[in-house]
């Protein structure tokens, strides 16, 4: 009771109403949009149309055809939405009922959790936007991320049956190894920003240009050029395990239709099998929105003004803290194309390539990356 | 026995992957860029567009009977399409054709004739086997219902579907 | 055994056998292995050889100037053949006899004599109730051809001829082979049919005066190679190729038909005999072939039911065996009908409920003289043997009906038999205070019945009959029975078992067990062992046990 009576009140709702905009009016419809675009953009690079056609249900209302917006099909996610909560709630009778339902849930929730310390933008209305401000904040991420496998796994297990199960183990063992490499390739970011939180991380980027690009502060050192090299190294390794920690193609393994059905989720349907979809797209943009925080900059974008606590009360402060916002989350969704884009170009890996790949390659990489980066620091402090 | 097979010596770039995954990511940023300036050609747009005028005349719609120039029934109920149907969707109850009947030297035509449109599978077997040109697949392929029952194509269903066949063998002629 | 007959040499294409004196080339050809094509021959009619397709080339040993065969080098006589082919049918064998059954010339032969049976054949296989199991159809595709040389018109002949009032006739698709006309004279004893007109007109006729009514006419159908003759009954209800084929008996009578049930689908749509040569020859009288429609009434009993109202098995069969057993007095009739099991299990019921009175209702009608016998109940001789029939079946009737009408008898078991039919009437039944009956189609004692328990039909069960002649043969199952209707050895099985017997069967084959260790007449039995062509019992049973009870 202390602890809660100590807390100002006001910063309690405004952390409830960030977080309510996020995951409601951002991340679950962005989840919906990724799925419908994973769709369309797979169905374009294979000469396809994809789904076009849902729109706004007029048929329903005795017209001839339902109305289309611009693209076509938009509806699709939300009629997609509703197939799935009005579909049967089925639980086949062989499995362990207690894990079969917490599973998808688990899945869910760390996949959520982790966007709690990402700083989204910069300040509206006074406030920062972010959850939580922690000062150890990618700890949080790497922490609350890992425990995602449980929900997998469980799955796998409570399903009782084999190709769920093989969907489990292989999910446990790729998660676990490739978590690895994706922290040790997150080190060299902290180590040049000195610094675990990640709002920090952003104000330095806005400070000496983004990591990955570190001419957007309009000059270029030759320090940043010389630590640009293993920047550049820790990106893809960062990148590649992001695929792998979300089960992406080309290392969706414990799900691979053509072996395994459908890998863990093979005995789900109806809402369950939902939230394990909304769950891998979750930890998707959650790995995205890492990447955009670490790599690129996160909310700033070069030559725009950048507004502060105060100004952030005025109209253009706030719609500078809106622009920030955008800027966000369309570098979010320009990852999330890029996901998308890879996985329909390159095929699976065969599983013993997967484990070579991260024990034997990434992780010494990043390892190595590691005391490149200390050495060019301790070289040009 | 088992063999070893001989992998590729791959170069130094090869072993690297990335340029390969680079060159697959334009392939496929190709094929969206035609895709997305119109220029690859897309299939039909089921049901605004219909390819109905083009069906080669051995399209395999929905099985049908059919009359010849006589008006007669052609269907004799041999039952050998109900024999050779592999998913079991036909069903015929044979009757016998009364001798005031016009075509009473046929002697025999189905009392009831019918198809399970949920079963059938379009293979054309009936129409293969039939021994008197009374079966035919025609171009009706949106077969639907609103329940099982309406699915059930009945003889008078089948005969509106069928309508005449010109040019078939003349074979009940009643002066051969 | 037939020692006297010498065996004699005959080579069948090339190789050596021996068969007794008298057989006819064809049956040793096809002992031989290889099969003549044939329609006018049957191996239980004369053979008038006026087909021709059965023809070989034969050979006789060539005789030397001693007139002694000359010997060849591999020590058998060397083989005069006869130029031209001859019909094996009309033949016997003779010693050093030698066949070609699939020469050149004789393929030859075949082709043209199928080229002129088909010259007039109409192309109406689609409705010709033969297709499928037509000779003409078969060797058609052996000697046929595709097309027909014949520009001629075709001689056009009476269809659709009503012969008699079971027999169709289709003169255009006649082969003449007369086989019919040879059954009618030689089997059934009423020669009717006949040949009329000449040469490509000559047709089968029957006589002006008379109609095809003997009691065998089906037979006809059965033996006619083609679809000249089907059956009126059969006809365009089911193509032949449809249909399930169950091997089992006939009821009708005490002799017990061999046949063959045609079903499909839950359905009988036909019966033919089947041969056997110790019981039925390969005939069976119309009346038996055509008695299978009652299976398939509409009125057939589908549920139990409890002084008149509908319940459940369980209830029903509770309720027999507590209003049998409260009665007093019982007495049982069974029907000479019920195969072995369920007899042997009525009578465990009964030594269960301790009746002591029970009988049989004979059947006697008058022998044709061909096949069928006075007795008209299928397992009289089964009844006797297991004791629920004396030599006398259906003395103790007056008895039970006596003592019915004068009140000394308050309950009875019915099993599968009409009361009213021994001498009771439905006011005498009414003064029961428990009538337990089984049986398939409502009459006057199912009306009165306290408790109802719908049976299975002779074709609906598995069991074993015994014959008038000591046969024991086996009735297997073609179709389900209608509604709730149930085995009825499970039935008395049932009751039994509520009525305290401890006897634990679980199957047809458990019965058959357990009624084979009881009875020394089925000792060592068990169903399979009956075989499709059945078991003569050895020897000839005797009624042991009179049919009042001492058991």
């Amino acid at each position: 009771m202390d602890f809660f009576s100590t807390l100002p009140l006001e910063l309690m709702a405004a952390s409830v109403a960030k977080t309510l905009f996020l995951v409601f009016l951002v991340v679950l419809p962005l989840v919906s949009y990724t799925v419908y675009a994973e769709r369309r953009v797979s169905a374009l690079i294979q000469d396809r149309l994809g789904p076009n056609r849902t729109g706004f249900p007029t048929s329903l209302l005795g017209f001839q055809k339902d109305l289309q917006l611009f693209l076509g099909g938009l509806g699709q996610p939300v009629a997609d939405a509703m197939k799935f909560m009005l579909k049967e709630e089925f639980t086949p009778g062989h499995v362990n009922h207690f894990y079969f339902w917490l599973a998808p849930v688990l899945a869910m929730v760390p996949a959520l959790s982790t966007l709690a310390v990402i700083p989204f933008g910069n300040f509206m209305f006074g406030h920062k936007m972010v959850v939580a401000d922690v000062n150890v904040g990618i700890l949080y991420v790497f922490a609350i991320a890992s425990i995602g496998v449980y929900g997998i796994v469980i799955a796998g297990w409570a399903s009782n049956s084999k190709y769920p199960f093989l969907g489990g183990i292989r999910a446990s063992s790729q998660m676990i190894s490739y978590e690895l490499s994706l922290g040790l390739s997150a080190v060299p970011v902290l180590l040049i920003i000195g610094n675990l939180n990640l709002s920090d991380a952003i104000q330095y980027q806005v400070n000496n240009g983004w990591l990955l690009l570190p001419f957007t502060d309009g000059k270029l050192t030759a320090r940043e050029m010389l630590l640009w090299i293993p920047l550049m190294i820790s990106f893809v390794v960062f990148t590649i395990s992001m695929f792998a920690e979300t089960n992406r193609l080309p290392f969706d393994l414990p799900e691979s239709e053509t072996e395994l059905v459908a890998g863990y989720h093979t005995e789900y349907s109806a809402m369950k099998f939902a939230l394990f979809f909304l769950g891998e797209y979750a930890a998707m943009i959650a790995g995205s929105s890492l990447i955009v925080v670490l790599f690129l900059g996160g909310w700033h974008l070069p030559l725009l003004p950048i507004n502060d606590i105060e100004s952030s009360m005025t109209l253009s402060g706030s719609i500078l803290g809106l622009v920030h916002i955008t800027t966000f989350f369309a570098k979010v969704a320009c990852i999330l194309i890029f996901f998308i884009w890879v996985r329909w170009t390159l095929p699976r890996f065969r599983f013993d390539q997967l484990m070579k790949l991260g024990w034997l390659y990434l992780f010494e990489i990043a390892l190595v990356n590691i005391f490149i980066t200390a050495g060019i620091l301790a070289a040009t402090k | 026995m088992a063999y070893t097979v001989r992998r590729p010596n791959l170069t130094f770039w090869e072993k690297l992957y990335i340029p390969n995954i680079i060159a697959g990511l334009l392939i496929t940023l190709k094929h969206l860029k035609k895709m997305l300036n119109g220029e690859t050609k897309v299939i039909m747009q089921y049901p605004e567009e219909k390819w109905d005028s083009q069906l080669p005349e051995y399209y395999r719609g929905a099985p049908t009977l059919v009359k010849d120039d006589h008006d007669r029934e052609r269907c004799v109920s041999c039952q050998l399409c109900e024999f050779i149907c592999p998913p079991r969707a036909i069903t015929i109850t044979p009757g016998e054709l009364t001798s005031e009947s016009k075509f009473a030297k046929v002697e025999k035509a189905p009392k009831e004739f019918l198809i399970d449109m949920t079963r059938c599978i379009y293979c054309g077997l009936c129409e293969e086997v039939c021994p008197e040109q009374a079966i035919y697949l025609r171009k009706d392929y949106a077969i639907t219902g609103e329940n099982r029952a309406e699915m059930v194509h009945d003889k008078v269903k089948l005969y509106e579907l069928g309508g005449v066949m010109h040019g078939l063998v003349h074979k009940w002629n009643p002066d051969k | 055994m037939s020692t006297e007959v010498p065996l004699l040499n005959v080579q069948i294409d090339g190789v050596w056998l021996q068969f007794p004196k008298g057989t006819r080339v064809i049956e040793a050809c096809s002992k031989a292995g290889k099969f003549i094509p044939r329609y006018c021959y049957h191996p239980k009619l004369s053979a008038p050889g006026n087909c021709r397709m059965c023809m070989v080339e034969l050979g006789m040993p060539k005789m030397g100037p001693d007139r002694k065969p000359i010997i060849g080098s591999d020590g058998r006589p060397e083989i005069a053949w006869i130029p031209r082919p001859q019909i094996s049918c009309a033949q016997d064998i003779a010693e050093g006899m030698a066949v070609r059954t699939d020469s050149p010339m004789v393929q030859e032969c075949r082709k043209g004599v199928m080229e002129f049976l088909l010259i007039n054949h109409p192309l109406d296989c689609p409705i010709c109730d033969q297709a499928g199991e037509c000779r003409l159809q078969e060797f058609s595709v052996e000697y046929g051809q595709s097309s027909s040389r014949f520009l001629e018109r075709k001689v056009k002949k009476p269809k659709n001829v009503e012969l008699g009032p079971r027999v169709t006739l289709d003169a255009e698709r006649c082969v003449l082979c007369s086989r019919c006309i040879r059954f009618m004279k030689e089997v059934a004893q009423d020669d009717v049919l006949g040949f009329v007109d000449r040469g490509g007109f000559s047709t089968i006729a029957c006589h002006p005066d008379k109609t095809l009514e003997s009691n065998y006419s089906l037979n006809t159908v059965d033996i006619c190679p083609v679809g000249a003759l089907t059956s009126t009954d059969f006809r365009f209800k089911m193509r032949v190729w449809f249909l399930k084929e169950t091997k089992t008996i006939d009821v009708n009578d005490g002799l017990g038909c061999n046949i063959i049930i045609g079903s499909r689908e839950g359905r009988i749509y036909r019966i033919t005999p089947r041969e056997n040569n110790d019981v039925n020859s390969n005939w069976i009288p119309d009346s038996h072939r055509l008695n299978f429609k009652y299976l398939h009434d509409e009125s057939r009993l589908t549920f139990p039911m409890v002084s008149g109202k509908r319940s459940s098995w369980a209830e029903a069969l509770t309720q027999a065996v507590n209003s049998i057993k409260a009665s007093g007095n019982l007495a049982m009739v069974v029907s000479a009908r019920l195969t072995n099991e369920e007899l042997y299990l009525a009578k465990v019921l009964a030594i269960a409920l301790g009746i002591t009175l029970w009988d049989v209702l004979p059947r006697i009608g008058e022998p044709d003289g061909i096949l069928i016998p006075a007795d008209r109940n299928p397992n009289t001789s089964g009844a006797q043997i297991l004791g629920l029939a004396g030599s006398e079946p259906g003395r103790q009737l007056p008895k039970i009906a006596e003592g019915i009408r004068d009140g000394s008898i308050k309950g009875v078991l019915s099993i599968g038999e009409d009361l009213t039919k021994c001498g009771l009437s439905p006011v005498d039944l009414g003064k029961l205070k428990s009538l337990v009956v089984v049986d398939l189609l409502p009459n006057a004692t199912t009306a009165a019945a306290s408790v109802l328990l719908p049976g299975s039909g002779w074709a609906e069960k598995r069991g074993s009959m015994v014959n008038i002649k000591g046969r024991l043969q086996r009735l297997n199952k073609a179709v389900d029975a209608p509604g709730e209707a149930r085995d009825d050895w499970e039935i008395l099985n049932d009751l039994a078992t509520a009525s305290g017997s401890a006897l634990s069967l679980h199957s047809i084959e458990d019965v058959f067990r357990a009624m084979a260790q009881d009875t020394p007449t089925f000792a060592g039995l068990n169903l399979s062992k009956i075989g499709d062509l059945g078991l003569q019992l050895d020897p000839k049973p005797v009624a042991a046990v009179s049919s009042t009870a001492t058991v």
